[in-house]
């Protein structure tokens, strides 16, 4: 068991470097390929007016006139032991992790994302919790009534959330809730604001369930598979024959077969959101990681991209790792093979 | 006069043996049809004996004991007739009523231990489960009678043994712990579903040793369902052999392997290869296959693959023959006379085998 | 004999052993599947899943391996067809080395060795028509047939037992027999020499079996088939076998023609496996002398030294624990492998009495 955790570590480790190695390359590498110089990189974080001599000064500051190896070198550097950032008029020491500065700003990027990250994480785990919840008890429901009224209507319900998109959803909720009825904050209200939790709460309500709904649909359709698969298994036969009663044999016997392979993908999905809710933050104008992106993303400041997508691959691989333990714990069969 | 009269509809009502199953129909409506899975049974056991019901896959053999269980759904199966268990008729009895019966009065074993136990518990917590259901004890007690149920079984340090899990143990002892959770409540039916199919021959002997010690000492009745005619000959007093959901011949283990009367019974005795007899040449099958459980042949469901149907003037393919004693117990559902059958048996079937 | 090295499937001419000659013979036969563990995933043990098998099929025969589940039959037959590689020892078929054959120098070999499958639910695709299965190895091996594919196939399935009309069918509209059926008129397509059946009827009612039994057995006899069956069944076994090689834990602990291994066995796991057999007999019940093993099959990742039966022996002795029994010629035509053997030419019967009664 040991060995197989510390092989899944290093496992993990490598599988960063090469994501990071990767995104490097798409964004120093590839425009040099299609013919851009170091030169023409540069040229987007200068002002409109600055000369070429001013432009290749900045190339060569931003260091785009080295070789990519020693990039990622110096990129790879910052994050353990920090690294010297020159931005122009001084040198300026920053400290490990250091996921570079902002072209464009030159903030460093690790104090944005430590500021944004309680944000989405407010956000994926409360729509965890609520679509888990929600999500599971409905697909038992539709899975116990399997065939009646109530399964089908539920189940219509679950297929329209699938296939609605969260811009569609949350606009329309905003435009119900908080603009029509006034019940809930407006959009761009930063539940970090105060301290308070009921605000915290409040203000994030609106987008923790329009962003469960979409999930909820999906967990509800895929708990009622896994419960009608389980709940046709010989071992609830025997729990059945044992004399226990309906609910026992449902919730200790069903659900927990049903539930296992749901813990994978709820891993997976909550890590996925970690790096950023992209649509919901969007939407509801939500001062995250996803948001954070998105930004950064429209006027190139790759400093920015490079660390969200570290971020992002980082909490993927943390919960594909936390999945697999638990697995471990929760199927005894894969814990001692 | 009216004493006697009393007893009579006391038994009518409350059944004559321990256990009484009376004419018994389990039928399944599907988009296809109606499936008659059982349709009309009708027998008798007491504490202390062994019925065999044998017969091939689709004849009804386990859903009868699916419905003495009450283990099918409500929604799925229309289940008529009686089922007297001590008396109480089951199929009358609520659901809450049934189930409180189940695992205490009446207990099942199944034919593949690894599947029918759940994975992600202990043999001992599902043991203690299963005890603690129909018993207000607590854990420790329940565990320490966990514990010795699995050495009752034969189950080398049951101590250690109670908290591996399934998959730890080999085929045979899981069949073992099934049969320790079985009887973890001290039934006193016993069923057990081809209780030895999925297991290799020298542990099937054991497990088959097992039941026999076992039933001995508790004193339960048991039912044993099975294709495997050897298997019944082991185990059986009594055996029921089942046929496209209806019984076709009832008899002592004796009566059905040394004067069968029905044809089909002739056919699966000549089926199968003996390793007690001298070899044969050629095996002597049951020409076609069984039959659909929606589209059960008219008249007798055995005439298609009958060879002495032709000799019943038509009503081979017309009359559904009767369950009919034909002395001393021993009950045949076929159009053949006596004599008939008799001459068969003697110079066609019994020959060959 | 140069003309053996000469891939005789290929050459027309060739002359294949005739009927009582040798068509396949194994020597040494061994799979072990590795075992990884730990952080650089090294190889720690492996299972022994087949440890050293020697033996050899005459054409026309039928030679069954039966023993019980872990025993290594399976991957015997799925050796001898190659679908597996052995980790040491020799396949020789007509003469000819085929146990490290690349996939394309089996491929014309595939023709001549056949295998039925025990599961004909899983074995047939459902999306195809029992004429495309059938009519498939054909296809795959570029046989020209005179009538066409379509002709070649419906005599197929009259061989078999079923109807020319069957052609257009899917596999779901069949009974279980009936798909055993057509997965053996799928082998029979390319006439092939050999025929490896695991476990061909054990999925299949009684009444059922039967018909398949003396299916294979009419078909072994029109076309001089040669059979190695993989069974657990003893009793199916004696009805179709010449010889029968008895397995434990990955070796051949018996081997011998059906009347003598049957009548006298010679190794006690053969004589405990025979008595253990439930027989539809109800004068047997109770006053049959039987031999209880204890216990269950120890596992192939680490059998016990020496002979592999020591530890479920009622008959084991210190040298049982030491020195290997080997395979040895003890009757004609009987191999055993076994320090103590039982039904020796003149010897006496040594089942105790104490282990004799049933418990």
């Amino acid at each position: 068991m040991f060995a197989y955790l510390v092989r899944r570590v290093i496992g993990a480790v490598v599988l960063l470097f090469i994501v990071t190695a990767v995104t490097f390359a798409i964004f120093f590498q590839v425009p040099k390929l299609g013919g851009a110089t170091a030169d023409d990189l540069a040229s987007r974080y200068v002002g409109k007016s600055a000369g070429a001599a001013q432009i290749h000064e900045t190339a060569v500051r931003l260091g785009f006139t080295d070789p990519l190896y020693e990039q990622y070198g110096r990129f790879v550097k910052g994050l353990f032991v920090g690294q010297e950032y020159n931005y122009g008029p001084s040198t300026e020491h920053c400290p490990a992790p250091c996921f570079g500065y902002s072209f464009l700003t030159q903030q460093p990027v690790w104090p944005d994302l430590v500021a944004r990250l309680p944000v989405t994480a407010s956000l994926a785990g409360g729509a965890a919790f609520i679509w888990l919840v929600t999500g599971v008890g409905t697909g038992i429901i539709s899975a116990l009534r399997r065939g009646s009224v109530l399964d089908r209507s539920l189940m219509s319900v679950a297929l329209a959330g699938v296939s609605l998109p969260i811009f569609f959803t949350g606009l329309l909720s905003l435009s119900i809730f908080s603009y029509g009825l006034g019940w809930t904050v407006a959009g761009g209200t930063n539940p970090m604001d105060e301290t308070n939790p009921i605000w915290w709460a409040y203000s994030l309500l609106l987008p923790w369930v329009t962003l469960a709904f979409l999930y909820a649909a999906s967990y509800a359709r895929l708990t009622r598979a896994g419960m009608l698969e389980t709940m046709n298994e010989d071992f609830v036969r025997t729990a059945r024959a044992k004399g226990l009663t309906e609910r026992t044999v449902v919730m200790k016997h069903g659900l927990r077969s049903a539930l296992t392979p749901i813990l994978t993908i709820f891993g997976l999905d909550l890590g996925l959101l970690m790096g950023g809710a992209i649509l919901t933050e969007t939407t509801f104008s939500l001062p995250g990681i996803g948001q954070y992106a998105v930004i950064a993303l429209r006027v190139n400041d790759l400093p920015k991209v490079l660390g969200v997508t570290l971020v992002a691959a980082f909490f993927i691989v943390l919960a594909n790792l936390i999945v697999d333990l638990l697995y471990a714990v929760v199927d005894p069969r894969v814990r001692i093979s | 006069m009216t004493e006697n009269q009393d007893s009579v509809v006391q038994r009518v009502q409350r059944g004559e043996a321990f256990l009484d199953v009376r004419d018994l129909r389990v039928h399944f409506p599907t988009d296809d049809g109606l499936v008659k899975s059982v349709d009309g049974i009708s027998f008798q056991l007491e504490r202390g004996k062994t019925l065999g019901i044998v017969g091939e896959s689709g004849s009804g053999k386990s859903v009868t004991s699916m419905a003495i269980m009450g283990l099918h759904g409500r929604g799925g199966a229309r289940i008529t007739g009686e089922i007297f268990l001590d008396g109480q008729d089951l199929v009358a009895s609520t659901p809450e009523e049934v189930r409180l019966l189940r695992g205490k009065r009446m207990a099942m074993i199944f034919q593949d231990p690894l599947s029918a136990m759940h994975p992600f518990y202990t043999v001992g917590a599902q043991i203690v489960e299963a005890y603690r259901v129909h018993n207000q004890v607590t854990k420790k007690v329940a565990r320490k009678h966990a514990i010795d149920m699995l050495d009752r079984v034969g189950i080398p340090q049951p101590d250690k043994r109670v908290d591996a899990y399934p998959h730890q143990f080999s085929g045979g002892m899981r069949q073992r712990a099934m049969i320790a959770m079985a009887l973890s409540c001290d039934p006193d039916l016993l069923i057990a579903d081809e209780p030895t199919t999925a297991l290799d021959v020298t542990v099937q002997a054991q497990i088959l040793d097992l039941i026999r010690d076992l039933q001995r000492e508790f004193n339960s009745a048991v039912i044993i369902i099975t294709h495997d005619l050897g298997v019944v000959a082991e185990l059986a007093d009594d055996i029921q052999v089942m046929y496209g959901g209806r019984a076709i011949e009832y008899g002592t283990a004796e009566d059905i392997f040394d004067s069968p009367q029905h044809p089909y019974t002739w056919g699966l005795l000549g089926s199968m290869p003996r390793i007690d007899r001298e070899r044969t040449e050629r095996l002597i099958p049951i020409k076609g296959t069984p039959p659909s459980l929606i589209n059960i042949p008219q008249g007798c469901a055995f005439n298609p693959r009958c060879n002495y149907a032709h000799l019943n003037g038509g009503a081979s393919e017309t009359d559904r023959p009767e369950l009919l004693d034909i002395g001393s117990g021993h009950k045949v559902a076929c159009h053949l006379s006596p004599q008939q059958r008799q001459h068969a048996w003697e110079t066609d079937i019994k020959p060959k085998l | 004999m140069s003309i053996e090295e000469i891939d005789s499937t290929a050459v027309p001419g060739v002359v294949p052993p005739a009927l009582g000659e040798e068509l396949l013979s194994v020597e040494g036969l061994v799979k072990h599947f590795p075992i990884r563990k730990g952080l650089l995933q090294r190889q720690s043990g492996a299972v022994q899943a087949v440890d050293g098998l020697t033996f050899n099929v005459t054409r026309g025969e039928t030679l069954s391996l039966v023993g019980e589940s872990g025993c290594g039959k399976t991957t015997t037959g799925r050796l001898l067809t190659r679908l597996l590689e052995p980790t040491a020892g020799k396949i020789v078929f007509e003469g000819r080395d085929i146990s490290h054959l690349s996939e394309g120098k089996m491929r014309p070999l595939r023709r001549d060795v056949q295998m039925i499958f025990q599961d004909p639910y899983g074995s047939l695709n459902p999306r195809h028509t029992v004429g495309k299965i059938i009519g498939a190895p054909y296809k795959l091996q570029n046989v020209k047939t005179e009538h066409g594919v379509k002709r070649a196939v419906q005599e197929l399935l009259e061989l078999v037992g079923l109807s020319p009309e069957h052609y257009n069918r899917y596999p779901h509209e069949f009974s279980g027999g009936q798909r055993q059926r057509i997965g053996i008129a799928r082998t029979l397509a390319l006439r092939p020499k050999l025929i490896v059946a695991d476990e061909p009827v054990s999925a299949l009612d009684v009444s059922i079996q039967a018909q398949v039994v003396n299916l294979l057995e009419d078909l072994q006899k029109e076309f001089d088939l040669t059979y190695v069956m993989i069974a657990h069944d003893l009793s199916v076994v004696r009805h179709v076998s010449d010889r029968v090689a008895v397995m434990y834990l990955g070796k051949i602990v018996e081997i011998a023609d059906r009347v003598s291994l049957y009548e006298k066995p010679m190794h006690p796991y053969t004589v405990a496996l025979l008595s253990a057999v439930p027989v539809p007999d109800t004068k047997r019940k109770g006053n049959v002398k039987r031999i209880r093993l204890e216990g269950d099959v120890p596992s192939p990742i680490n059998p016990p030294p020496a002979c592999r039966f020591h530890t479920r022996c009622w008959k084991a002795q210190d040298i049982c624990k030491t020195t290997e029994p080997p395979l040895l010629q003890l009757a004609p035509g009987h191999q055993a492998a076994c320090h103590f053997p039982e039904n020796q030419p003149g010897g006496e019967s040594t089942i105790p009495v104490s282990t004799a009664q049933a418990k």
